[in-house]
C-alpha cells in the first residue's frame, strides 16, 4: 500500500488485511513495553492545515508507538497563516526528507492533489479532506464494530449483514462518507438519517437506504447507532431552524436511547456536542464505545503507517 | 526445478522426539520452560515438541508464538508483511527458560529480531534456539542448541519445509541450486 486516500477504493481484503494488522497493534498496547522498533529512522510529517484533537494525537501516539520521528505542522502559527500554498509547504517538508505526511486539510481532495502533484515522494495519509474523506476514521470505526460483534475472534472476519444507522450532519460528513463506503464493502447496510437540509444531493444514488425520521429508523432495530456532530463551522446558512428543534428531531435523548436494544453500539466520532446530538446519558452509557473508538484509532493508525511505510520494492 | 527430498514424516517426527529429550536434559527437567514458535511453521513445530514434553513429564508443555516481524531489519527491501498474532503463556517469560523453536535457521537475521521480539515480553533466565533444519551460510554470530538436522547447502538452493497442518504433509526438501 502506497498512500491511504480513502476507503472507497479499499477493497475488502485489503480492507481486513488493515484490521487484522490493527488487532496485532492493540496486542501490543496491552504489553510491558508498549513500543515497536519498526519505524526507526523514518520521519512521519503531521501537517494539520485544519484544528484536530483526537486525530492528531492518535497520529502522534501511533508513529512514535512504531519509533518513527514525528514532526507536526499545524496551520495557526506556521507560515500557511501567511499565504503558503500547500504545493509549497509540501515542497518544504519535502527538503527536509520525510517518508510519510499525515495531512488534513479543508478542501476536499488535498490529499489525493499531494499524492498525484509530484511534489512530493512520500506515502500520503489522508487524516480528513474537507468533506470528502477521513479513512482511518471509516477503519477505526468498522475495526470497533468487527470486535465489538466478534471480540477476540475478530482475525479475518468481515461486517456480514450488520445494519448500520448514521445519523446527523451528512452534508459535511467525511466520516460518514468513508464509513459508507467502508461498511458497504465489508458487507454492512448502511442507513442514513438526516434531515433533507443535511443531505447531499447525491446521497440517493448511494448504496445505502435514506431516511428523514430518526423514530422510524431507530424502530428497524439497528445494530450501530452512529450520531454525527453538527459542523456549524462549515454551515454559512440556515440547515435547520434552531438546535432545540434539531435535538428534538434528530438527537439520540434519554428517551430514543432508552427504547433502543440492549445490545445496540452506540458510537460517535466526536467531538461531541452533549445535549444537541446526543444526550449525556448515551455518551456515558456502557453501550457507548465513544472511547473504545478512541483507544482503536491508535492502533489502526500504527496499521495504516506500517502497511505505507514498511514495504520496500514490491 | 527439481526438488530433493531430505526429510520424510518419521524423520521429522524421531528429530523432534530427540529434541524434547535433549532440552529436557540440558535444562535438568521441565521446570520453567517455556517454548516460543516463530510464526508460521516454527509454532507448529514448537507446539509438537510440547506434546512431546508433555507425554515425557506431564504439567510440562507451556507453549507460545512470538511473531517477529515488526523487529525485522529487511523490512524496508522486502514486500510487506503481514505481522502474525504472539501468544506469551501464562507465567510471562521473566526468569523462565525459553526455548525459540523455528523450522529452519539460515542468516541468524529472524533469531536476532526474536531475541529482541523477546525483550519487550519480560527478561528469560536463560534463551536456547531449536530448529528442525539448521542450513549454515550464518550471517549473525548466533548458533542453536537444539538441530533437528544439519543440511550443508548452497545459497542458491531452497529448504522447504512442508507441515501437515498447513501443506498437507510432513516432509524436509531442497529445491533449486545446481544447474
Amino acid at each position: 500500500m502506497k498512500h491511504l486516500l480513502s476507503t472507497r477504493d479499499l477493497d475488502r481484503d485489503t480492507a481486513i488485511g488493515i484490521l487484522d494488522v490493527a488487532e496485532d497493534m492493540a496486542d501490543v498496547a496491552r504489553r510491558a513495553v508498549p513500543k515497536l522498533p519498526t519505524l526507526q529512522g523514518r520521519t512521519v510529517a503531521n501537517l494539520f492545515f485544519e484544528d484536530s484533537t483526537r486525530t492528531r494525537l492518535s497520529f502522534e501516539a501511533a508513529a512514535k508507538r512504531l519509533s518513527a520521528d514525528v514532526i507536526t505542522l499545524s496551520a495557526k502559527g506556521s507560515s500557511v497563516q501567511k499565504g503558503e500554498s500547500l504545493k509549497d509547504t509540501a515542497q518544504t517538508v519535502a527538503a527536509m526528507g520525510v517518508d510519510a505526511v499525515v495531512i488534513r486539510h479543508d478542501a476536499s481532495g488535498a490529499a489525493r492533489t499531494l499524492a498525484d502533484g509530484g511534489w512530493i515522494d512520500a506515502a500520503i495519509v489522508n487524516a480528513g479532506d474537507g468533506t470528502h474523506e477521513h479513512p482511518t476514521q471509516g477503519l477505526l470505526d468498522a475495526y470497533t464494530m468487527r470486535k465489538a460483534r466478534h471480540g477476540d475472534a475478530s482475525r479475518g472476519k468481515d461486517l456480514d449483514g450488520l445494519q448500520v444507522t448514521i445519523v446527523g450532519d451528512i452534508l459535511h460528513s467525511r466520516v460518514a462518507r468513508s464509513n459508507l463506503w467502508l461498511l458497504t464493502t465489508l458487507g454492512a447496510e448502511v442507513t442514513l438519517v438526516a434531515p433533507a437540509t443535511l443531505l447531499p444531493t447525491g446521497a440517493a444514488t448511494w448504496p445505502a437506504t435514506v431516511r428523514h425520521d430518526l423514530d422510524e429508523a431507530l424502530a428497524q432495530n439497528p445494530d450501530v447507532v452512529m450520531m454525527l456532530r453538527i459542523q456549524s463551522e462549515r454551515m454559512n446558512a440556515a440547515f435547520f431552524p434552531n438546535e432545540r428543534e434539531y435535538a428534538r428531531e434528530w438527537g439520540l435523548d434519554d428517551a430514543r436511547f432508552g427504547r433502543l436494544r440492549p445490545d445496540t453500539m452506540v458510537m460517535h466520532p466526536g467531538p461531541m456536542m452533549r445535549g444537541l446530538e446526543i444526550s449525556a446519558g448515551a455518551a456515558d452509557s456502557a453501550r457507548s464505545l465513544v472511547l473504545d473508538q478512541v483507544t482503536n484509532g491508535v492502533s489502526i493508525r500504527m496499521a495504516v503507517l506500517y502497511l505505507v511505510l514498511a514495504g520496500g520494492a514490491a | 526445478m527439481t526438488a530433493r527430498p531430505v526429510l520424510q514424516q518419521a524423520d521429522i517426527t524421531r528429530a523432534l522426539t530427540r529434541i524434547a529429550h535433549e532440552i529436557l536434559e540440558s535444562n535438568h527437567g521441565s521446570s520453567d520452560l517455556v517454548l516460543l514458535g516463530i510464526p508460521t511453521r516454527g509454532v507448529l513445530l514448537a507446539e509438537r515438541i510440547a506434546g512431546i514434553l508433555e507425554r515425557l513429564e506431564p504439567g510440562t508443555g507451556r507453549v507460545g508464538a512470538l511473531d517477529v516481524t515488526m523487529y525485522r531489519d529487511d523490512l524496508r527491501s522486502q514486500p510487506t508483511r503481514s505481522p502474525q498474532p504472539t501468544r506469551i503463556p501464562e507465567g510471562g517469560i521473566d526468569g523462565k527458560t525459553v526455548v525459540l523453536v523455528d523450522d529452519v535457521l539460515y542468516s541468524g537475521r529472524t533469531i536476532r529480531a526474536a531475541l529482541d521480539a523477546l525483550s519487550a515480553h519480560g527478561r528469560p533466565r536463560a534463551v536456547r534456539l531449536a530448529v528442525l533444519v539448521d542450513r549454515g551460510h550464518r550471517e549473525l554470530p548466533i548458533r542453536a542448541d537444539f538441530v533437528g538436522k544439519n543440511l550443508p547447502t548452497s545459497v542458491a538452493e531452497r529448504i522447504n519445509v512442508r507441515l501437515l497442518e498447513t501443506d498437507g504433509e510432513d516432509a524436509v526438501e531442497i529445491a533449486g541450486g545446481a544447474e
